[in-house]
């Protein structure tokens, strides 16, 4: 009896994807009559060339006008963060036209950081988003005075706030000698106070002099660059660290790191750590989450449908003139997608011959375009 | 410590007592020492008086507390009801006096008297003088959402009313007459103040607020047919035809006259049939579009010395006005009168009467727009008990939603009004008391709540539910579809690209846009869309050896090659005449577009 349903099931090979051949054959219990078994096959064959996209259906077109609709019903832009005034996010319309046109620099970089199982009770938690927040001098640092005179600059170390970052003055004193190399470094009077002075005692250094106050705020005394700000939050029982700023390919560095959950917002340095596959289903994603916050319903395939385009070159490329749109065949197509005249120039100068097979270029000479009726044509032999 | 002054943000000098200064100041003024229209403003955050005395401060009125008690006091609103004393009086004796934007900052003006302490500084003459007049006209207004107010000021600005009683002699640009135009039963203070009776803008009608059979969904209102037909709402539309007899040089100037047949451009004969002898239209005529209202020859627009061998030399060109598509009305009074520049000018107003119409734009003044939906005759009409028609039904919808309370609260106020034969004070934060006028409504014998037992117009079925029903001061307002519609099969094209002309005024088409064009290919409906952009097709000569547009040769009577002459195949290549546009476009950029040709089959 099993084997005459497998061999049942094996039959409709052809015109079956293997998923669902493989699935039918585990599924379909061996108890079932050989009729049955057959009926069952016929429905979900019958259900498969259903679900099927027609030939000559415009689905570029579909999945666009099924995303720009509710585009339009977009309200809110940022969402914030009660209580951390850095973290705001991005949402709604200005994220959606971030992500479909690939934007290098996006507005607001995010992380969100799993931690291993072990690592993860709040207080190790909040140490390790202490540990990777970014700190600049500028924090633990309460005073600066500059004497143009002896051409000297003093730091007062706020020391409690030194301290709440595991740092004190003598430490901080030799991350400088290390950071900066036209001063020499040295302990001031007091405990708390450093002193740099000007290795070369020239009076033409007075701009260099002025410019070491505002390099000295930027540098780095502790954590990991980019990570802005931290905000450890429980989600279903467990804490994820939500980050301002990304720095995917470090955090995942770390040990105590989930790298499978572990994500960032950030389209390009997806690409960048975990390669295109990643990034498509990062568009994916994200498109979703932007939907989903506003209430609406988008189908996933229309998405999945961009994310590919965006994709399928093997890097991210943004529908715009520099990306996707370029990669268009038409002359006329490109032309009429911003800047006309530099396409034609350029593509006239490459002497391109634009063979009318795409839709915009055919709606502009005001002939068929070639999807739906406009597709099949008759083909009559001649004797 | 000195403080400096500061007299139309010119440095003066300093004080060294502030505030005595400051009290000397506005001492002075209400006594008139100093002119009632300066302001003095300290400045606490930089320690600066300012006084100023600029034109273009927006001032306005308050009434002057001194230690908690208003200066304006019984004798003075006797002498006032008296006739006694003016405005003026008042603020010569130094009780009222004006702030600008800066005093205000410095003063605690109380809402009314009872909140007086002694803290205050001023008080207002009235709570409602925090809006303006239009707004002032909305009744009810303080029980309603303040954009919702604004709507119902702005709506009341575009009411036909009566707006000027010379209007018979006056030549204005688009204007409508109400008919028989009522003064509100329900009013505000603000309607008597600005002798709104000499010019009222609406009609006291029967509203209900109910559904029935769905003409009146999303902002529709239902009108009863036969009340329109006894006239309500009933309008006139007014629209000057003006005509400038301009002279050229050599004297040659502009005729007003029926022109001759020999002129150029002769219409029919039957265009200039309303033209009496003068070549101006009689009064009432009954004009339609395409006829001549003022007929006007123009001399000959080039004369060179070719024209002195030509035979048509003299032929004065036709320049009369006649009627545009879609326009029509009857002749109504002609002005004969100088241009600024000294021309002699024609005007012709033509008058037509409005009767209200599905598509023509009702309100209320509380911002509740609406458009009508259907006419239906009384005899279909709900009925109550006491035989009660409803003038206008409104939809309830669209009161839950935009929160207009005073809609509800006018229909409720008006009908008490209606029935006791008295008008209904309805000023903001100052109007009669609900409870009173539900109070007065069972007294007349009606239900407190104003609903009422409705019967079906057509079946004459008792209604399940008791319906809201009263009066209301409803206005008519200017955007008619009479103005607005049109529509298009073939008509005029533009030069450069062929294609249907756009707006109502060139009588053009409705544009089929990018979007549009979309849904078409999401459908798959690739045939029905070329035929849709069919408009500009043409048919253009293409040379098949250099793949530029040909031309036919009308001596040889043979196609040819820009390039090749008559040594290349041309052939003809149906296309869209915006693409042929384009490809002579891009030949002025420079770049050369072949088209290649293949044999379609």
């Amino acid at each position: 009896m099993k084997k005459e349903i497998e061999t049942l099931i094996s039959s409709f090979k052809d015109r079956l994807s293997p998923t669902i051949i493989e699935k039918a054959m585990n599924e379909i219990p061996t108890t079932v009559s050989k009729k049955d078994a057959e009926e069952i096959m016929n429905l979900i064959l019958k259900a498969t060339v259903k679900a099927k996209v027609a030939p000559g259906e415009c689905v570029g077109l579909v999945s666009a006008e099924s995303i720009g609709e509710p585009g339009t019903q977009m309200t809110l832009n940022t969402f914030h963060f009660a209580g951390v005034a850095e973290m705001n996010v991005t949402v709604g319309l200005p994220r959606l036209i971030e992500i479909f046109d690939a934007r290098k620099t996006i507005k607001t970089p995010m992380m969100e950081i799993y931690l291993k199982e072990g690592h993860s009770s709040l207080e190790q938690v909040k140490t390790f988003a202490k540990k990777i927040k970014e700190t600049l001098l500028a924090e633990v640092l309460s005073d600066v005075s500059v004497d143009i005179l002896d051409q000297k600059v003093s730091l007062q170390i706020n020391e409690e706030a030194a301290k709440s970052y595991g740092h004190d003055t003598a430490q901080i004193l030799k991350l400088l000698k290390t950071k900066l190399k036209t001063f020499s470094t040295s302990q001031g009077e007091s405990s708390n106070e450093i002193e740099l002075t000007m290795k070369s005692a020239k009076t033409d250094n007075l701009k260099e002099l002025h410019g070491v106050k505002g390099k000295l705020m930027k540098i780095k005394i502790h954590g990991m660059k980019g990570i802005k700000q931290v905000l450890p939050v429980e989600r279903s029982g467990q804490y994820v660290i939500l980050t301002s700023g990304c720095n995917l390919k470090e955090v995942l560095e770390l040990d105590e790191v989930d790298s499978l959950r572990t994500s960032t917002n950030d389209l390009y340095e997806i690409e960048k750590v975990l390669g295109i596959e990643a990034t498509r289903n990062a568009i994916i994603e994200e498109t979703v989450k932007v939907i989903e916050a506003q209430g609406l319903n988008i189908d996933i395939r229309h998405i999945m449908l961009v994310a590919d385009i965006m994709c399928v070159t093997g890097v991210l490329k943004g529908i715009t003139r520099f990306g996707v749109v370029k990669e268009k065949s038409s002359v006329l197509a490109r032309a009429s997608f911003e800047t006309p005249v530099k396409h034609m120039f350029t593509s006239a100068m490459a002497g391109e011959v634009d063979k009318l097979q795409s839709v915009v270029e055919n709606v502009m000479i005001n002939q068929p375009v070639p999807v739906g009726t406009g597709l099949p044509s008759l083909i009559t032999k001649m004797k | 410590m000195a403080t400096e002054v500061y007299v139309n943000q010119k440095y003066l000098g300093t004080v060294d007592n502030l505030a005595l200064f400051m009290e000397d100041f506005k001492d002075q003024r209400r006594k008139g020492q100093i002119e009632i229209q300066a302001n003095i403003f300290y400045n606490k955050a930089v320690g600066e008086i300012h006084v100023s005395s600029q034109k273009g401060r927006s001032l306005r009125p308050l009434i002057i507390i001194k230690e908690g008690k208003s200066l304006l006091v019984e004798k003075h609103i006797e002498q006032l009801t008296a006739g006694e004393i003016t405005w003026d009086d008042l603020t010569r004796q130094g009780v009222i006096e004006y702030l600008d934007a800066y005093e205000e900052e410095n003063a605690l003006v109380a809402f009314n008297e009872e909140q007086l302490t002694t803290e205050h500084t001023h008080m207002e003459i009235t709570p409602g003088s925090i809006t303006g007049i239009t707004t002032a006209l909305v009744p009810f207004g303080n029980y309603n959402q303040s954009s919702r107010l604004i709507i119902g000021s702005k709506n009341q600005k575009q009411a036909i009313g009566f707006y000027a009683a010379n209007y018979h002699i006056r030549m204005d640009m688009d204007s409508n007459l109400m008919h028989y135009p009522q003064y509100p039963i329900i009013k505000t203070q603000l309607h008597d103040v600005t002798n709104y009776a000499e010019h009222p803008a609406g009609q006291n009608v029967v509203v209900a607020i109910m559904s029935y059979k769905g003409y009146n969904m999303e902002d529709g209102v239902i009108l009863n047919k036969s009340s329109v037909e006894r006239g309500l709402a009933r309008s006139s539309y007014f629209k000057p035809v003006s005509a400038e007899l301009l002279r050229y040089s050599g004297g040659l100037t502009d005729e007003l006259e029926i022109p001759d047949k020999e002129t150029k451009g002769y219409r029919t004969e039957a265009d200039y049939k309303f033209l009496e002898e003068d070549g101006i239209i009689y009064p009432e005529a009954k004009l339609n579009e395409g006829d001549v209202v003022i007929g006007r020859t123009s001399p000959p627009r080039f004369l060179n010395s070719l024209d002195e061998y030509n035979l048509s030399v003299g032929v004065r060109r036709e320049s009369s006005i006649a009627l545009k598509h879609g326009e029509r009305g009857i002749a109504d009074f002609i002005t004969l009168t100088e241009s600024e520049e000294g021309n002699k000018l024609v005007q012709v107003r033509l008058r037509e009467e409005r009767i209200p119409e599905i598509g023509d734009k009702f309100t209320s003044r509380h911002g509740q727009k609406g458009v009508v939906g259907v006419l239906i005759p009384q005899t279909d009409l709900p009925f109550s008990q006491s035989g009660v028609v409803p003038d206008l039904i409104f939809t309830p919808h669209g009161v839950s939603s935009r929160m207009t309370v005073s809609h509800l609260l006018e229909l409720l106020g008006a009908k008490v009004g209606a029935l006791a034969a008295r008008h209904v004070d309805a000023t903001l934060f100052d109007s009669e008391n609900e409870d009173a006028l539900r109070l007065e409504l069972a007294k007349l014998g009606f239900k407190e709540d104003a609903t009422e037992v409705m019967y079906d117009g057509i079946s004459g079925k008792r209604m399940l539910a008791r319906i809201y029903i009263g009066n209301m001061y409803y206005l008519r307002l200017r955007h008619m579809v009479a103005n607005k519609m049109q529509s298009r099969a073939r008509g005029p094209i533009q030069l450069l690209t062929r294609q249907p002309t756009e707006g109502k005024a060139r009588e053009g088409g409705l544009r089929l846009g990018e979007m549009e064009k979309d849904t078409f290919v999401a459908h798959g409906a690739t045939l029905l869309l070329k035929e849709r952009f069919d408009s500009d097709r043409v048919a253009i000569p293409v040379c098949m050896k250099s793949g530029l547009i040909g031309y036919f040769d009308g001596r040889t009577k043979q196609l040819k090659s820009p390039i090749y002459g008559e040594d290349s195949d041309v052939a003809y290549v149906e296309m869209s005449y915006a693409f042929k546009l384009l490809l002579d476009e891009l030949l002025s950029l420079g770049i050369y577009p072949h088209l290649s040709l293949k044999d379609k089959f």
